[in-house]
């Protein structure tokens, strides 16, 4: 094939067709509150790593449902466990138990 | 003869009912714990979305009220439930047999004191949404003092499973944009951001008053919720949030933070439905006979609801939830005669 100098990259946009649901149905089961994020962003701003290095439970949550399961672990790497994130959930989501679930099934990286 | 009908709370949706009960030829009682009619509608300056003064809506229910008996600084005492009717013992020594209660004992404003990381009575300048509107009746509040920088925090108290309450309280976000646009209005060269989880403007003329808010007073909308609140040394307030759209935790000074505090269920409201044995949801608020067709009756005969007693509603709303609730009433005495 001729090299035109030209090539493709791959795209970045989120394909919901590629999301693996049997991760999501093992963590919800695992953890149901997951299912409870409304996106407020309490976590992340309370999040006493996410000012120096982009760590965000609510990043990681949508990572998930969109399939980007190296993001979502990602987001949560630099993690302390700290639990502030916990104390200020509006859902009462128990987020310090949640980070360590979804380690234990997606894999810590 | 004519039939007696008990208004429990002297806020709009009692004082609608009472006024419309009265014109459909029944026996009006309305009682009011208070010493003044008028409930929240009496506390507060402007009403969204078109910046109505609130004293003259208030003016209004009061004048349709002249001649309608009228028990203020008056509570229940107790209630007995007869066969067809209610005998209801007053604080003031009345008793009052009732052919028909209508409960319209509205809400009580969330204790902001109960968010305590945003520090409620414990730093100088945080106010409430009812504070503020103390304020624009007043001027006289120490707390604000020339702000030139000001921030609403929206649904405090509500849509928060930590404080008990999960539900919207649907008018905090066109109360806050109004309240927003209005302090612009005093402090013309103050920056004013509103922190919002959803802007929930449903209503008519609200994203008319959204978009004011933008154009016409550049307030800066932010998508956080605010986690925590600080004080600095200088009194000045420091404030945290993840402005969720950038994806970036945010930090913002402030001279001024105000809460937006959300409907909680009357307390007292919630005491004369345990004397009459009401049921009410996980919200707290009165379950209703039917949610579809029998909005204004509870589940037990000649007992009625009118505004917020059963959920966060807007003040036309709960004025036409009165209106209503003394048409059910007067088809309610019509058949038991």
């Amino acid at each position: 094939m001729i090299d035109f100098g030209f090539k493709l990259s791959p795209s970045s946009r989120i394909d919901l067709d590629k999301v693996d649901r049997t991760l999501l149905k093992r963590i919800a089961d695992m953890e149901p509150d997951f299912k409870k994020c409304m996106a407020c962003g309490s976590c992340s701003a309370t999040c006493s790593a996410g000012a120096y290095k982009a760590t965000s439970m609510r990043r990681a949550i949508l990572a998930l449902q969109n399939g980007l399961t190296n993001k979502a672990l990602e987001e949560l790497e630099s993690c302390m466990l700290c639990g502030k994130c916990t104390l200020v959930c509006p859902r009462g989501i128990n987020t310090r138990h949640l980070i360590l679930s979804i380690q234990k099934i997606c894999g810590e990286k | 003869m004519k039939k007696n009908v008990l208004i429990i709370g002297g806020g709009p949706a009692g004082m609608e009912a009472a006024h419309q009960i009265n014109k459909l030829g029944h026996n009006v009682i309305l009682i009011e714990k208070e010493h003044d009619l008028g409930g929240h509608l009496a506390k507060w300056d402007r009403l969204f979305p078109t910046g109505r003064n609130a004293r003259e809506v208030l003016d209004t229910l009061k004048e349709n009220m002249k001649g309608i008996n009228c028990f203020t600084d008056t509570e229940v005492k107790s209630i007995n439930i007869l066969k067809e009717s209610y005998n209801v013992i007053l604080s003031n020594g009345i008793t009052i047999l009732a052919d028909a209660v209508l409960i319209s004992s509205g809400f009580d404003l969330f204790d902001a004191h109960k968010k305590e990381e945003y520090g409620y009575g414990i730093y100088d300048h945080v106010i409430t949404n009812a504070d503020l509107e103390k304020y624009y009746k007043t001027h006289n509040d120490e707390r604000i003092k020339n702000p030139k920088r000001i921030g609403f925090v929206h649904c405090v108290g509500s849509r928060d499973e930590k404080v008990g309450n999960i539900a919207c309280s649907k008018v905090c976000c066109a109360t806050a944009v109004k309240q927003a646009c209005e302090i612009k209005e005093e402090f013309k060269d103050a920056e004013v951001i509103c922190f919002y989880m959803d802007l929930r403007m449903f209503g008519r003329g609200y994203e008319d008053l959204y978009l004011k808010a933008q154009k016409e007073y550049g307030i800066r909308f932010i998508r956080g919720r605010v986690s925590e609140v600080s004080e600095n040394i200088d009194k000045s307030l420091q404030i945290k949030a993840e402005d969720t759209l950038s994806s970036k935790p945010m930090k913002v000074s402030l001279d001024l933070l105000v809460l937006m505090a959300g409907m909680r269920p009357s307390k007292s409201g919630n005491d004369i439905g345990k004397m009459l044995e009401l049921s009410t949801m996980e919200d707290g608020f009165f379950n209703t006979k039917d949610d579809f067709n029998n909005l204004q009756q509870s589940k037990r005969p000649g007992v009625f609801y009118a505004g917020v007693a059963t959920g966060p509603k807007t003040l036309p709303e709960t004025l036409n939830e009165a209106r209503s609730a003394a048409l059910e009433i007067h088809n309610y005495l019509a058949e038991t005669l």
